[in-house]
This record gives C-alpha cells, structure tokens and sequence, in this order.
C-alpha cells in the first residue's frame, strides 16, 4: 500500500534525528575544541597540570579534572556498593516480595528524583559541617565530601540493575545450595554472587557513568581547586564542575579548553555506559 | 498411633502429629504420624496440591524458608529431635534431590559434587575431595562418563546425567536420608529407568524418601508407601499390600485413577 | 560403597551460623543507611523551608539583595518569591516538551517496528548512549549551536533545546517499551480488518499504549525540571518573568542557585528547593499512578 510505505519512511525519517544530534554534537564540539587542542596539543592538553586564565599567559590543561573526576566517581563507587548492595539483598533476597522491601525500594527510588543541586545543598548544610568536624580538610570541601554525595546519589542506580539481576537468580539452584546446609549468608556468596556477576558488575559500570557526569552537587562540594588532588580530603575539581565554574566568565581559549574537556567528559561516559550496556545485553 | 498404619521398628525418622501451614489455617500438612524404615524405599503418593512436598521439605527444614510458615509436632532422626539441631547439621545428615536437575552453573563438575563441603567451608585436602568425587561419582554411575570432562562446567549433561550428578552432589556427605521430589519427572524413560535402578541400589546404605506421581514407579521400587489427601495422611503400609488391598477407598480411588 | 566415612572435620556449624546472623545483621543496617538520606533531606527541606511557603512566594518575583537583607535584619521572613522561576520552568518545559515528545514516540515506534534490523539497533544504541551524557555537556552543545548560533545570546529557547535533548531518549525507549508490551494481536485485529498502517498507529497503538506513554513523558519531564548546569550554561536566569524565547530566563533551580550564593537569601534556598522535590516527586506519583492503573 502507498500509505504504508509512506509512513514507514517518514518513521525512517524521524529515527535520522538521533544521527544528526549525534553528528552535530561531535561535530561542533569538536571545532569548538580545536583551539585548544591547537594551542596545547591534544596530549599537552589532556596530560598538563596549568590552568591559568591571566591574558598574554593564558595556558590550560585538564589532568587536575580529569584526576578529580575519575577519583571521586571511583571513592562513590568504593563507597555505593556496600550500600547498594546491601540494599538489594535486602529487598530482592531476604524481604523478597514482601511490603517492608516495597517501601525500601520506593524510598531508593526517591532517592534518583532528588535534583541534584538539593544533594548539593544538603550536603553543604549538613555533610560538609560533619566532615570539618574531622578535622582533615579545614572547611569540609573536598574529593571525600564530593564522593560521599555522588555514591548516595548513584545508588539508586546500582540498586535497580542488581535488584533485577539478584531477583533472577533461580531458586532452584538457591534451595540446592540450602539442602546441603549453607546458611544464607554462604548462599549469597557461593550461588547468588556468582551467578548474578556479570549483571552487577554492568550495574556498577552504569552507575560510575552517572557519576562521572555529575555536576552539581560536586560543584558545590569540592572546593573548586584546580590542582590535582593530594588526598582523600584535599580539594580538587571535576571535568563536569571546571565547565560549570568557569563557564560564565569564558571566552577565546578558555571557552574552548572548557570545550575541550566538555569532549573528553562526553567521550569517556559514553564509553563507560557502552561498556555497561554490552555487558547487560550478553549476559543478563 | 493409628493401629493401621504400618509400624516399623528401629525407624530411621519419626513423624509425630506434625502440622504445617502456610499463613492462616491453610493447613498443608495435618497431624501426620509415620515411621520411616530404615534402609528401605518409602514412597509419597498422592494428589497435587495434597502436601506431599511440604511434609518432604519438613523433615530436612527447607520448609522454613517460605515466610509466614508455621511447624506444629515433630521429627526425630535416629531418636535426636530434628528441630534441635541446627540446620547446617541436619542437611547434612538429610539430603534432598528436587524435581529439575539443577547442578550449580558456575562449577565444574567436580566442584558441583564437592560443592556440600565447599559451601559448609570445610577445610580438605586435594586428596581427600578427590576420593569423595570419585566415590560419589562411581556410586551414581557417572564416573566413567564425565571421567575427562571433571573440569569442565555440567551444563553438556543430558538431564539424567544432570540428576545423577545431584544425586552424587547429595552422596558426597553420606547423609542417612535422602529426599527425593519427583526426580524423574522431568526424564526420559531411559534415564527414569536407570535412576530407578540407582535408588535401589543405593537403599542398601541410606533411607530414600521418595514422592512421586508416577505409581508404577512407586509400585517398582519403593517397600513401603505412603497416601496422602488434603494434607492428611490416608493410608500408609507395604508398598505390595497398599497396590493389591487398599484399606481406604480415596487411596483405592487414587490408585485406579479416579481422581488425582 | 562405604557409608558415613566421614572425614574428620572441625564442626564450624555454631561459628558459620554466627557469621550468618552478623552478615544478615550487617545488611539491615547498611540498608537503613541506604534510605536515611533521603528521609534526612525530606526532613531538612521541610523543617527549614516551609515557613517562606505563602501566596507570595508563588506570586512574586525573587526580592533585590537590599529588601532581603532589611527582612533578615529585623527578623522576618523574606519578601517576594519564586514567580520568575516557576513561569520560567514551566516555559521552558513546555517548550522542550513540544519539540522532543512527538519526535520521541515516532522514534519509538520506529525501533519498535524494526526490531533486530541493523539500522534500528544502531540508532537504539545511540539513544541508551545519548541518555548518559552528562547533562552539563548538553548544555555546552546548546550553547554551540543556539546561544551562538540562533539567538546570540542567553535565551530560554538555548535551555529548552538542552532539556529536550535530555528528554528525548528517556521517551523514545519508554516509548518502545510500552509499544513491545501491547499485545500482537491487537494489531492483526486491526490490519486484518484492512485498515491502513498509520491509522493502526494512531488509532490503536498509541491508544492502547497511552498510559504507558504518558508515564514516560511525566518521568522524563520529572527528570529535567530540577535540570541545574544546562540551564547555567544556555538560559542564565532573570530577575524578571519572561516569555520570550530569544531572552534568558530564570528557572526554579537557577534561582536556587543564584539564593545559595547570597548570603541573604538563604531562607529562601529552602522553600525553593523543597518546592522544586515537591513539584519532580507529585510527577514521579502521578506517573506511577497512571502506570500501575493501566498496566
Ligand atoms: N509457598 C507456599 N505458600 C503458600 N501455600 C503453599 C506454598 N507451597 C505450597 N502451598 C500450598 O500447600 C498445599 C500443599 O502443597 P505441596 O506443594 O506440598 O503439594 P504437593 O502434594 O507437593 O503437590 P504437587 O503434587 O503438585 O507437587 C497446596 O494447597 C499449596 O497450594
Ligand atoms: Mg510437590
């Protein structure tokens, strides 16, 4: 019939905007980048420590940001998975289908609604007063306050993969496993760990690729240093959060070293979360 | 205890008034009172849905893992009170085979026979759970067909060699009992045939309880058989007497196939 | 056969058995601190926020820093509100909305009619892929091509295009998802009746699927609203209501933002904020309402 074809190609048709977002995003950012790049080199950009904005001596480089990125999504990483996956055991394995495992999974799931510049504020009222208190970094800023924030704000993430993988473990192989008198706990660790492997290590990726791209509450939490971080509660700085900063007073070589490491922070999640959806798609 | 019912001396198990519920009043199992012979076959037979898998899960305490369950009466194994053991002990001297061969994915063969030891984190030596691999396997007749594969993961098996290398997973421990549920239901004839065969051999040295839908098997291989209906258990005597003289009309009923 | 050759093991039963209580003991209480944030930031929103909630903070525009330090001066609440902000989000959303939800569910059912062809799974890949970009990298993206490129300057149209971007593959997988769960034969129903293929889309696909679509939109609508970077980025924020597109325009996170950074606004950090979980949790409810209805 023509109509049909008609529409099959208009369906078509529409399906060409994801290409053309995706070819106009790497398009224009990187000729926005290029500047950089030209100046710095790709590599002496991405490897270099400098950035400084003072005119005639203008000179950056995104390695504080790039370290600062990947060490706190790391540190939420670190810390989410106790977490999580305590959560998850909770909810798919010892209240399985019971009300108290809705109610949790509920409240983890208002956990993703909570924007992230309330996370930033929560946390710089009440987290960041707590982590001065220690002692180790004067005000509170810093990778372990940013960490602490980002892991509460992707276990919602991890959470929701694992719940589904740990709930598809067969019960069959679980009361296998109970007949020959393992507690519980050896059932976790011997049947449902090892079969539900690839489906939380894909959670896991999934969940650092959100983490990598907070803005934010990182933002308000880290205390803006463009210095590669010297320790667990140094300050230091984020690719997503440098872009946020810096972003309003930028023009020339700043605004397309911003640019630059808005292409790096672009590429690096998209491998992440490619990674994490080709685990999911062969084994879960 | 009811005078008709069979009644065995030195029983390896005792079922005494046990009564088993899930949740509200929905009794699963009711007032059950049984001994169970010693080296011998004892078969379950019976309707769905009549509690033959609760009464069987009840006396090695998989019951226990359903929520909301709730356990009146008792059990005792060699004369010791099964619900004063803890569980670990008792699966160990109680083993359970199921319905569908599920050998653990993740291990290879060997670590699927040895996997009791592994998950109760016994300390062995390579020597030791070499012997109790093969022993177990060649005990279930398996050795000589998986004997260059012991590495490799189960999963080639065929579904009867799948549920004798369960079998051999069970035997590793040397459990005085073992429960079966069904475990032939998902065969073939042929694999049915030679697991019969197996559980006749092995009651030699264990106590087999044995439920089942099938009664020609029942009728074949067990010495003893059990009726159950609705929960309550009906008839329970010589396997030979209860197929040529039922005492009950519902297991009379059952057995002709009028029901069930 | 031998029977009960039992090797001569340690029994670690009463060991194993305690390792089992601490572990599950263990899991409760990192569950319990899984879910205490969020009872913790519901807490602080509405302990510190609800007494700036009136008529005028829905009414009024964001006070001047002067007016704010005189009420906090003399001990009263701060004048004014969040007017500004709310027209703001609420264009803005409107927007994005109009240019990614039809779009969206084309595209949807586009995947959901080619499924397992090469084509389709490449642009389903790239949708799962846009769907992880990082949002403050989107508005970099909208800044390039309308802020620079269209309107040559900050404006609400830059920060509506970041948000439907944002919106886009959030729709079109939940879109195609909804599509899978419709039973086949509704659609030979219809085909064998000899009715043309875009009249079973929009007479029978998308009315048999609505709750399902409408969940989606509602969810990635609750996803943008509390959007922060993009915005910093395309639309800057104003102290005025605005609805021109090519002028910037305020948003409740903005203002959120700009209040976190002056010392004088800080009560109104509260209310805005416990306005703005408010607002994305009524939409998170309503969606799943309208799902679980329906499903
Ligand atoms: N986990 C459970 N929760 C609630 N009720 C259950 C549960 N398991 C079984 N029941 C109920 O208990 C009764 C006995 O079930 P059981 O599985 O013991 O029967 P069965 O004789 O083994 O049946 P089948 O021959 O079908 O395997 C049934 O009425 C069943 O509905
Ligand atoms: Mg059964």
């Amino acid at each position: 019939m023509a109509s049909e074809k008609i529409i099959k190609n208009l369906l078509k048709a529409s399906s060409v905007i994801i290409l053309l977002i995706f070819a106009g995003m790497a398009y224009s950012m990187i000729k926005g980048a290029i500047p950089a790049f030209k100046e710095f080199g790709l590599f002496g950009f991405i490897f270099s420590t400098d950035w400084n904005p003072t005119e005639g001596n203008e000179s950056y480089g995104a390695l504080p940001f790039v370290a600062g990125t990947v060490i706190t999504s790391l540190l939420a990483l670190v810390i989410c998975f106790p977490l999580a996956f305590s959560t998850s055991l909770f909810i798919a394995e010892y209240y399985r289908k019971t009300k108290i495992a809705t109610m949790l999974s509920t409240l983890v799931d208002l956990l993703a609604g909570v924007p992230s510049i309330v996370y930033g504020l929560w946390g710089f009222y009440t987290i960041r007063p707590l982590i001065a208190e220690l002692g180790y970094s004067g005000q509170g800023y810093g990778i372990f306050t940013s960490g602490l924030i980002l892991a509460i704000m992707i276990i919602p993430y991890a959470t929701s993969i694992s719940n589904e993988i740990i709930s598809m473990v067969p019960t069959e192989l679980k009361e296998a496993a109970y007949s020959l008198g393992a507690t519980r706990m050896e059932v976790i660790f011997n049947v449902i760990l090892p079969n539900a492997r690839s489906g939380l290590v894909a959670g896991y990726i999934l969940a650092l690729g959100r983490a990598l791209g907070e803005t934010m509450a990182v933002t308000m939490l880290i205390g803006n240093a463009n210095i590669i971080p010297t320790g667990l509660f140094s300050p230091g700085n984020t690719m997503a959060s440098v872009i946020a900063n810096q972003f309003g007073e930028a023009d020339g070589l700043k605004l397309s070293s911003l640019i630059a490491i808005g292409l790096l922070l672009f590429a690096v999640t998209a491998a992440v979360n490619a990674i994490g959806k080709v685990i999911i798609r062969k084994y879960a | 205890m009811n005078e008709q019912m069979l009644q065995v001396s030195n029983p390896i198990l005792s079922i005494i008034d046990l009564s088993i519920s899930y949740g509200e009043d929905k009794y699963a199992v009711k007032d059950v009172t049984a001994d169970v012979k010693r080296n011998a076959i004892t078969a379950i037979m019976g309707p769905s849905g009549c509690g033959k898998s609760t009464l069987l899960r009840a006396i090695n305490r998989m019951h226990e893992l359903y929520p909301n369950i709730h356990t009146k009466g008792g059990i005792k194994l060699n004369g010791d009170s099964i619900y004063e053991m803890s569980t670990t002990k008792l699966r160990r001297k109680i083993g359970m085979v199921f319905q569908r061969p599920n050998p653990f994915p993740t291990m290879s063969i060997y670590e699927n026979v040895i996997a009791g030891y592994d998950l109760n984190g016994s300390k062995l030596k390579k020597s030791e759970k070499d012997e109790i691999v093969e022993s177990s396997l060649t005990d279930v007749g398996l050795l000589d067909e998986v004997r260059d594969s012991l590495n490799k993961k189960g999963n080639f098996l065929s579904g009867g060699q799948q549920q004798r290398l369960c079998i051999a997973r069970t035997l590793a421990f040397k459990p005085d009992v073992i429960l079966m549920d069904e475990p032939t239901s998902a065969l073939d004839p042929l694999s049915t045939a030679k697991i019969e065969d197996l559980l006749v051999e092995l009651k030699e040295h264990y106590s087999i309880i044995l439920v089942t839908h099938n009664m020609s098997q029942a009728a074949r291989i067990s010495d003893n058989a059990m009726f159950m209906y609705l929960g309550e258990l009906v008839e329970y005597d010589k396997t030979k007497k209860m197929f040529t003289n039922p005492r009950d009309s519902r297991t009379e009923g059952y057995l002709t196939g009028k029901f069930g | 056969m031998e029977t009960k050759a039992l090797i001569g093991e340690k029994d670690n039963s009463n060991w194993r058995e305690l390792k089992n209580k601490l572990f599950f003991g263990t899991v409760v209480v990192l569950a319990t601190l899984t879910i205490s944030p969020i009872l913790l930031i519901v807490y602080t929103l509405l302990s510190k926020g609800l007494k700036q909630i009136n008529f005028d903070f829905f009414l009024k525009v964001a006070p001047d820093t002067l007016q704010a330090m005189t009420a906090v001066r003399n001990g009263e609440i701060i004048p004014g509100g969040i007017a500004n902000g709310i027209t703001g989000t609420l264009f803005m959303v409107l927007i994005a909305s109009l240019m990614a939800i039809p779009v969206s569910i084309v595209i949807g059912i586009f995947l959901y009619e080619n499924q397992g062809k090469k084509y389709a799974n490449l642009i389903r890949s790239l949708t799962d892929i846009l769907q992880g970009v990082p949002s403050v990298v989107l508005g970099l993206i909208a800044y390039i091509w309308i802020v620079q490129g269209v309107t040559k300057g900050f404006s609400a149209l830059a920060g509506s295009v970041a948000l439907a971007i944002m919106m886009l593959p959030l729709i079109i997988r939940s879109t195609e998802e909804t599509m899978k769960m419709i039973p086949i034969s509704i659609k030979e129903a219809g085909a064998a009746l000899g009715v043309p293929y875009h009249k079973i889309i929009l007479r029978v696909m998308i009315p048999s699927g609505f709750s399902g679509l409408m969940t989606g939109i509602l969810l990635s609508i609750s996803r943008v609203l509390g959007e922060t970077a993009p915005l910093m980025l395309t639309t800057l924020g104003s102290t005025t209501v605005n609805f021109n597109i090519t002028k910037p325009t305020s948003a409740v996170p903005l203002q959120i933002w700009e209040f976190y950074n002056n010392p004088n606004m800080i009560d109104l950090v509260w209310s805005s904020s416990l306005f703005l979980m408010a607002f994305v949790l009524t939409l998170n409810i309503i969606a799943k309402r309208i799902s679980m209805r329906y499903s």
